[in-house]
């Protein structure tokens, strides 16, 4: 049905498996490899739910913000802890384009008077 | 814990029963409606019996009934969003000293019955409580009261009850939501959380929860909000590190339940425009290894009028046992075991991830 026109649905992030019926191997192994990085281990699920959210930020992706906003919510942090971790996530954004204002920098100095 | 002290005073309402309210959720046939049919009428998501049948568990038959849950009461010293059995200070259902008779006697007739749940409301609130607890050992069963924690500074005659509850070795269950007070507050009321710190300091203070003392305090977690509960083996360990970090305190084991979408929970859905997407979510979550270990199987609920049900949600449903015998007066261990136990979409509520039960997860 493409009867909405427009790029972002929430309802399709319940589709997402869906990607196995042109590729069944790799998104087999996606998903398997997936499952396995948010397991509890040396970062516990909890911590790892927290990074997930911080990242959904700076990738700007509706669908993973959906997931780790409920997900990090249901596993305990608090809105401030998850608002630090979007923070976190636009300090790095920010930083990486000030952080270029060097290169700006150099290049205006090599070619000035 | 400013930003959330000035955010809990604006949002500051005071809370009604269902009841009082004379709300058309306070009446259990409106629920089903609700519950079966969705808002509109026609909300159609896959049958519990269907999955039960895939699973070849229907009908759903009891494994033989081991714990006597009994419910003594509707009065409440607390309102909380979430609760499903509309409880609160103004309910007057109160379980009678008859009542409570006929169930010894039970007791006494069927000494498979190892177990004796108490819960309610407050459980302690009934005038018969000490009572009754005392009978139930005498009768040397296995006592476990849901205790509310508040209840124990609520007045002055319950300000003992940490003692009472060691003297008979009762195993106290009861609720913090969350190991903050922001959530905790939410979902319980204003200054809930603080006197819940409180009472568990006071249980601990008399052995509850505490190496090789034989006193049980065990936790229950449910979600404040329209969402499942998340690991219980983590987040038992996350609860032991804060309480006792932040405020010395000890327990046994967390219990995390799914709530169910009954009565105040089911207002709290259907108000906030969460209803489809959670029951959508505990369908998708839907286990059978979970269904197979359901408690309704091996327990038998008790309403505080003396008839029986197949669970505590069951009975504020009003959907009585499908058996013949439908009150502890008309108590029949055979009959009740051989029952088929009353279903509808709440299930799901039981058979999500881990599963859900008054003893926690299920698989």
């Amino acid at each position: 049905m493409m009867s909405e026109n427009h790029y972002y649905n929430a309802a399709d992030l319940a589709k997402f498996s869906n990607i196995g019926e042109y590729q069944k191997e790799l998104a087999d192994k996606f998903f398997s490899y997936y499952g396995e990085v948010f397991k509890d281990s040396a970062l516990s699920a909890r911590e790892k739910s927290l990074i997930a959210l911080a990242v959904s930020h700076a990738v700007q992706c509706p669908y993973c913000i959906d997931a780790y906003s409920s997900d990090a919510y249901e596993k305990g942090w608090s809105e401030a802890q998850m608002m630090e971790a979007v923070h976190v996530a636009g300090a790095i954004k920010g930083g990486a384009v000030l952080v270029h204002g060097v290169q700006m920098m150099n290049k205006v100095k090599e070619i000035a008077m | 814990m400013i930003e959330n002290a000035n955010k809990i005073s604006l949002e500051k309402v005071v809370m009604k029963t269902l009841h009082r309210q004379q709300h058309e959720l306070a009446n259990a046939h409106n629920q089903l409606q609700i519950i079966e049919h969705g808002q509109t009428g026609d909300f159609a998501l896959v049958p519990f019996q269907q999955k039960l049948d895939e699973a070849g568990l229907y009908p759903l038959k009891p494994t033989g009934i081991q714990t006597f849950q009994v419910n003594v009461g509707k009065m409440c010293n607390q309102v909380c969003k979430h609760c499903h059995v509309d409880a609160g200070p103004d309910r007057k259902e109160i379980m009678t000293k008859e009542i409570m008779q006929q169930c010894l006697h039970v007791l006494v007739q069927n000494p498979s019955l190892q177990t004796v749940d108490l819960t309610g409301g407050a459980p302690e609130m009934n005038p018969h409580f000490r009572w009754f607890v005392e009978e139930l050992k005498k009768l040397r069963r296995h006592v476990i009261v849901r205790c509310n924690l508040t209840i124990i500074l609520a007045n002055k005659k319950y300000n003992d009850l940490p003692q009472f509850f060691a003297q008979h070795g009762v195993e106290v269950v009861s609720s913090l939501p969350f190991y903050t007070q922001d959530r905790t507050d939410r979902q319980r009321g204003n200054g809930v959380f603080e006197d819940s710190i409180k009472a568990l300091q006071l249980l601990n203070g008399v052995g509850y929860g505490m190496d090789n003392s034989g006193l049980v305090l065990n936790l229950v977690y449910n979600p404040a909000g329209a969402f499942l509960p998340p690991s219980q083996e983590a987040l038992e360990k996350e609860y032991k590190t804060a309480l006792m970090e932040r405020y010395g305190i000890r327990f046994n084991q967390l219990f995390a339940i799914t709530n169910l979408p009954i009565s105040r929970y089911l207002d709290y859905l259907l108000t906030s425009g969460n209803y489809e997407k959670y029951m959508e979510k505990l369908v998708a979550a839907y286990n059978p290894v979970a269904a197979a270990n359901v408690m309704c199987r091996n327990t038998i609920s008790i309403g505080w009028d003396g008839y029986l049900y197949d669970c505590d949600f069951n009975q504020m449903l009003d959907l009585k046992v499908a058996c013949s015998s439908k009150h502890i007066a008309d108590f029949s261990m055979s009959d009740l075991n051989e029952r088929s136990i009353i279903i509808g979409q709440h299930c799901f509520g039981c058979t999500a991830g881990s599963g859900s039960s008054c003893g926690g997860t299920v698989t």
